[in-house]
């Protein structure tokens, strides 16, 4: 049988053809693994290697030992966030949290939540909502509060939109950007309903003693000045075990997180006891940010 | 490249106002778009607006000049090739909008198929590249082969031009459409998410590049052997009414659909004719708007007024002012305001996005100028290679059939 096959071969490789196939090949592997290419089309190995370099580059810059993790999504995860109306009384200590935990830029000012106080008489009504409440003291009279940041999407606008492919969700859900990727045409900011999405007009401010050096490649690592950036659940968490910095920090215990596909999860207790709504559920965006009447 | 005095003071404007350009962008790269008024809450301006604007230009000035080809109009005939001019120059124009808008500018490669990653079909900015490049080479490729045919003394190949011509109708309809659909296609912002939006771009665009091509015709003629009938002028005036007439129509449709179902969504219709509360900046302009179009419609309409050269002239520039503010400022600016979460940014172009604009429009006029200056003798036949110009300075470009 052997014998019969090695005897047949019909087209024997000459030594042309196979060096046309290894050049072919050597020139394919050096398209896909030395040139510029998204992250997310980069070989493991390559993408080790290039956040190596990033890690050296960001520890010289702020001074302390930056890791730079590119933990994957692991299977039959899905994360989903839950947020108790009825709890939040709008002290924004969400908002700096995230701002320290996400390396946002302090000057200028970027913040990926927005907390809106709202009428009660109104109802969840974005015209008339403010976000720049002064308040000496929260909750006001007549007011509750609708914190807003990345409502994470299984339809998301913004993806579909961007004409490089430089945000794309992840297998676990969170909807993510290459940094190094992003052209800064700002579609996404035009597509997304949420405000979720951040421009860097400028170039961050950020004071080194305050750099979080806890960084993921698609996270928190520090953003060029004119690339867009956004909410991704804290994916250097999260996928470590860890809630986001906003779960930890709100003092009521109103934010909830977990895996929407564990049914032992306390989201899904959330989604299957309560009063869940999510924003903007015309536009069909599906979020998975979920708010609830806990009370 | 001869000219008199005035042609070189021209030059001379448009060559300052590039060089101020340049070092507004210059210092834009280097701080940032900062040095825009954009922010997160609008996060389009006056570059995009521009964009929109001039899009609308390119794709009406090829379209207007299609019925000498399709139905062989005479007297609109000789003027097909500076509508294609016009067309280039715009585009030219278009993409240096979108190149000065964009944060990363040394990453525009990553557009480019192959060599980047074109997000292709499913954004619309993909496909706007995609049809905006391929018109700009139609329309070039065209304009090339006219006049070089008419230096070297022959009359162009019919059967290379007028299927690229006819070619070029539907993609100078579909650059617009895309364009609409760019800014139809989002749900989030609903003053853009209307059917209505891309018959509404396309019906304003039949205004304004062909009241930017009147005007420059007339100089021509006065400044040049260029002979065209004035048929041809009233007649192009004429059509401009029709379109006129659909694009304050439309608008109208969308007004009424707006405030009698009065919904959530009436509040940016509201922001742009009424103001909403104390921010009204965007009010006088939205009634200036109004008024140009409804003068202009006016005017070209009434035979008298068309075929009077000053009244005529006086709609050309209401037209194009007109469209100019609501198809720029006042379709980007209501968009995005306000924002998702209901704030309020009032949004003004700083000096800086005024000086890049203005040396973006520098440029497209000093190409369009450009290209006129050795255009116009080519086609007047005369200019022309030396053996073949003594032979007969006929007018080589359009009526060489008869």
């Amino acid at each position: 049988m052997g014998d019969t096959m090695s005897s047949d071969t019909p087209h024997p490789v000459t030594r042309r053809q196979f060096a046309s196939c290894t050049a072919a090949a050597a020139a394919g592997f050096l398209l896909t693994a030395c040139g510029p290419r998204r992250l997310r089309e980069v070989p493991k190995a390559r993408l080790r290697s290039m956040l190596d370099d990033l890690e050296r580059e960001y520890s010289k810059t702020y001074g302390k030992a930056v890791t730079v993790s590119d933990t994957p999504a692991a299977d039959g995860v899905v994360f989903a966030y839950a947020l108790d109306i009825s709890r939040c009384i709008g002290c924004r200590r969400c908002v700096y949290a995230c701002v320290d935990e996400n390396n946002q830029s302090r000057d200028p000012q970027v913040h990926w939540i927005r907390v809106l106080s709202m009428d009660k008489e109104r109802g969840i009504d974005f015209a008339h909502a403010d976000a720049y409440y002064d308040a000496k003291e929260v909750p006001q009279d007549g007011h509750f509060y609708v914190p807003v940041a990345c409502q994470q999407c299984r339809n998301p606008p913004c993806t579909k939109v961007c004409p490089v492919g430089a945000t794309w969700a992840e297998k676990d859900g969170i909807v993510v950007i290459d940094y190094d990727w992003c052209i800064g045409c700002r579609c996404c900011m035009a597509a997304c309903p949420y405000g979720a999405r951040h421009f860097n007009w400028s170039d961050a401010g950020i004071p080194n003693e305050q750099v979080n050096p806890a960084m993921h490649y698609l996270g928190n690592r520090p953003r060029p000045r004119g690339v867009v950036e956004k909410c991704t659940f804290c994916i250097q968490r999260v996928r470590k075990g860890r809630y986001p910095a906003c779960v930890e920090a709100c003092p009521v215990g109103a934010r909830k997180f977990g895996n929407l596909l564990d049914p032992e999860s306390e989201i899904r207790y959330i989604i299957e006891h309560k009063r869940v709504l999510v924003l903007k559920e015309e536009l069909n965006t599906m979020p998975k940010f979920f708010y609830f009447y806990g009370t | 490249m001869r000219g008199n005095a005035g042609y070189w003071a021209w030059v001379s404007l448009l060559l300052a106002l590039i060089a101020s350009g340049l070092l507004a962008y210059a210092d834009q790269v280097t701080r940032g778009l900062g040095v825009t008024a954009m922010r997160d809450q609008v996060s389009w301006g006056f570059y995009i607006g521009n964009f929109t604007f001039l899009v609308g230009v390119a794709a009406a000035a090829v379209v207007l000049v299609i019925p000498a080809y399709v139905y062989g109009w005479r007297p609109i005939r000789e003027i097909v090739i500076y509508g294609e001019l016009l067309a280039v120059s715009a585009i030219v124009m278009c993409g240096l909008f979108v190149f000065v808008d964009v944060g990363r500018p040394d990453r525009v490669w990553h557009l480019a198929p192959l060599l980047g990653h074109l997000n292709f079909p499913s954004s619309l900015l993909a496909w706007d590249v995609l049809v905006l490049n391929l018109y700009f080479v139609v329309n070039f490729v065209v304009v090339t082969h006219i006049l070089y045919r008419a230096y070297t003394g022959r009359h162009y190949s019919t059967r290379f031009v007028v299927p690229l011509v006819l070619l070029s109708i539907p993609m100078a309809v579909g650059i617009h459409t895309v364009t609409a659909f760019l800014y139809n296609g989002l749900a989030a912002r609903p003053y853009w998410n209307s059917s209505i939006l891309a018959p509404q771009f396309l019906a304003s665009a039949f205004c304004s590049g062909p009241a930017i091509l009147l005007i420059v015709l007339q100089l021509l003629r006065r400044f040049t052997s260029f002979e065209l009938k004035n048929e041809a002028i009233w007649k192009i005036a004429e059509l401009m009414a029709y379109a006129m007439f659909l694009n304050l129509f439309l608008h109208g449709a969308e007004a009424f659909k707006e405030y009698y179902s009065d919904t959530e969504h009436l509040l940016f219709t509201r922001y742009w004719y009424e103001g909403l509360g104390e921010h009204r900046t965007l009010v006088p302009y939205a009634w200036a708007a109004l008024v140009l179009n409804a003068v202009a419609f006016v005017l070209f309409i009434v035979p008298a007024t068309r075929r009077n050269w000053v009244t005529l002239n006086v709609g050309c520039v209401a037209t194009y002012a007109g469209v100019y503010i609501e198809k720029g400022m006042g379709l980007i600016i209501p968009g995005l305001t306000p924002d998702t979460l209901g704030e309020i940014y009032v949004y003004y172009p700083t000096l800086a996005e005024l000086r890049v604009a203005a040396g973006v429009f520098a440029v497209g006029f000093l190409v369009f100028t450009l290209m006129l200056k050795v255009a116009v003798p080519i086609s007047l036949g005369e200019f022309q290679e030396a053996e073949v110009s003594g032979e007969g300075r006929h007018r080589a470009v359009a009526p060489a059939h008869g």
